[in-house]
């Protein structure tokens, strides 16, 4: 069953161990769902007033997507300010803001324990491989996030600010066989242009053969995640979104 | 009088071509799987002078999108590996690697395959590279020779791993002459549609030269810049725990075969400070911060280059044939 597929898959990703650990089957857990409860005890409970204020989920991805940080609600002021403050800390350098509010496309992450759940997202890097600048731009982030922290834990009051978003609308996937094989690649004129308009009519996917296959929708769309090694399981060859300002509303310290 | 007489080598009536050794490095993958969709179209092919076996060499792995379930299959192919003891509990990819060793092979036996063009992606910056044990294969370097010509805008080295026939350990090592074709950057699990073509279109041109070379054609010499691994770097580590405690330098990455001097930054740490080249002698670097050889110890390698002279070539004829058979029985 393609939840079988899944689970073997994902426990094969840690590239640390040469062999697999293997499931043992009947009642105990997958390890990740283990973890899951885990990190329930330790940060949460999810939901109730003992969960963390804050959680940053830390992540990289093949796709060409730079520094992006991920907001779950766009109501979440604080995360709002924290992340109008990260962008004009970074700026000149982009940090753009990704926004998954989307009733069926949103996952329930990690970080959603806490109160306040912080995606941060690097690339692109491929899995298993460590790259400096990509390090180094992770960890400026960071920084300024949690210097963000401090500012508003001594009292300082943020004033009203709009943030520009890109909200999730779609997932795309690739063009797949009856057997679920995928039949075509991200197109060269897409591959790499996260975060750039894709029109109605402009080239989205190449055939093993050669074949163009084009963008169909009713209108320009943001694409991001383009190519993510881990979404080929997920049948995500990209996600649409749309640009949208959000306002965040004035905070202080109570 | 000094005229270049074509070296006349035997002709190479099979070939294999080779994807999915490693499960995850999907250029490969996806170009098998095409191409073995083409010959169940065609059905039988021409049954002309070249006959092409298409195969994806590690399915377990390629279907988990793995680089391997047990063990490095293109690791196992030593002569030691293929004729060891095989217990009923053996690594998956030993067993495979002696089902392939039957099926190309046997390594080092008259039936074995002539030519082995092995599929790889990498994530550094290689451009196109042929991967081969031998620097005087003049068929290998013949096929890299068409490639450059062929594909001019293609970045392409050739490197050269100075291990014997004996201790040669990967699938390409099992047909007569053999080579891996290694294309990056890519990330792993991942199908980039310029690495794709490029290898796609690569390969046609292999099976092209091989049909010329086949049908008698004359390939003039000339020269190849060979890239000889000479060694490997790993990462600054932890003594205790092992763990890597520098990335490579971000003057270094991405600057494959692009030349090493003393001095110059290796590595940085986390905490932002230089490592620098210690080695005594200007090499070039490849293989920078390939994902699948952290475990094995290799944060990159290090080349010589040398200008090689190729000869001229040609098949040889039925009448070159009978003629060293009769100079043999003549010794």
């Amino acid at each position: 069953t393609s939840c079988e597929i899944q689970k073997s898959h994902k426990s094969s990703r840690q590239k640390k161990n040469q062999k697999q650990t293997h499931a043992t089957g009947g009642d105990e857990l997958p390890y990740e769902v283990q973890r899951a409860q885990e990190i329930n005890r330790t940060f949460g409970p999810k939901g109730s007033p003992e969960a963390y204020d804050v959680i940053f989920d830390l992540h990289n991805t093949t796709s060409n997507m730079g520094c992006t940080l991920i907001l779950e609600s766009s109501k979440d002021s604080f995360n709002l300010q924290m992340m109008n403050y990260i962008k004009k800390a970074f700026a000149p350098a982009s940090c753009l803001v990704l926004l998954n509010e989307h009733p069926h496309l949103k996952y329930s992450t990690s970080r959603s324990v806490a109160k306040h759940p912080v995606g941060l997202e690097v690339g692109p890097q491929p899995q298993g491989v460590l790259r400096s600048n990509i390090f180094q731009a992770m960890r400026v982030i960071l920084k300024h996030a949690l210097d963000f922290i401090e500012l508003f834990n001594e009292g300082m009051e943020f004033p009203s600010c709009t943030v520009e978003v890109f909200r999730v609308l779609e997932r795309i996937d690739y063009p797949r066989d009856a057997n679920g094989n995928i039949i075509a690649m991200v197109h060269t004129n897409l591959q790499d242009c996260d975060w750039e308009p894709l029109n109605p009519g402009d080239p989205m996917f190449q055939t093993f053969d050669g074949q163009t296959v084009h963008y169909q929708g009713s209108g320009t769309v943001y694409p991001t995640f383009i190519n993510e090694a881990a979404y080929y399981e997920k049948q995500q060859a990209f996600l649409t979104t749309r640009r949208e300002t959000l306002v965040a509303s004035a905070i202080r310290k109570a | 009088m000094e005229v270049d007489e074509p070296v006349r080598l035997p002709r190479l009536p099979r070939v294999a071509v080779c994807g999915g050794t490693h499960g995850n490095e999907l250029s490969g993958v996806y170009l098998v799987r095409e191409l073995l969709k083409d010959l169940r179209e065609k059905d039988a092919e021409d049954g002309g002078p070249l006959s092409v076996l298409v195969v994806l060499s590690n399915p377990r792995a390629t279907q988990q999108c793995r680089r391997y379930i047990d063990v490095d299959l293109n690791r196992c192919f030593s002569h030691a590996t293929l004729n060891g003891p095989v217990p009923d509990a053996s690594p998956y990819e030993i067993i495979l690697s002696r089902k392939l060793n039957a099926l190309l092979g046997p390594k080092g036996g008259q039936g074995a395959v002539d030519l082995v063009c092995d599929l790889h992606n990498t994530t550094a910056n290689m451009g196109l590279c042929f991967i081969a044990y031998s620097d005087s294969d003049w068929i290998c370097l013949h096929i890299f020779k068409h490639l450059q010509r062929q594909m001019p805008d293609m970045p392409m080295r050739f490197i050269h791993y100075d291990v014997s026939k004996k201790e040669s350990y990967s699938l390409d090592s099992v047909g007569k002459h053999g080579f891996a074709l290694e294309i990056g950057p890519q990330p792993h699990g991942v199908v980039r549609s310029t690495n794709y073509t490029a290898m796609k279109v690569g390969v046609q041109h292999v099976l092209d030269w091989v049909r010329h070379f086949n049908s008698g054609s004359v390939f003039e010499g000339g020269f190849v810049d060979v890239f000889t691994m000479v060694k490997k770097i790993d990462y600054p580590r932890d003594s205790q725990t092992h763990n890597i405690t520098a990335a490579v330098h971000p003057h270094l990455q991405d600057r494959d075969f692009c030349l090493l001097r003393p001095e110059d930054p290796l590595f940085q740490t986390f905490s932002g400070e230089a490592l620098t080249y210690k080695g005594s002698e200007p090499l070039y670097p490849f293989f920078i911060n390939e994902c699948a050889y952290y475990e094995k110890g290799v944060a990159l390698s290090l080349a010589r280059k040398r200008r090689v002279a190729v000869p001229p070539i040609r098949a040889q004829t039925e009448e070159d044939k009978q003629a060293s058979f009769a100079s043999e029985e003549e010794e």
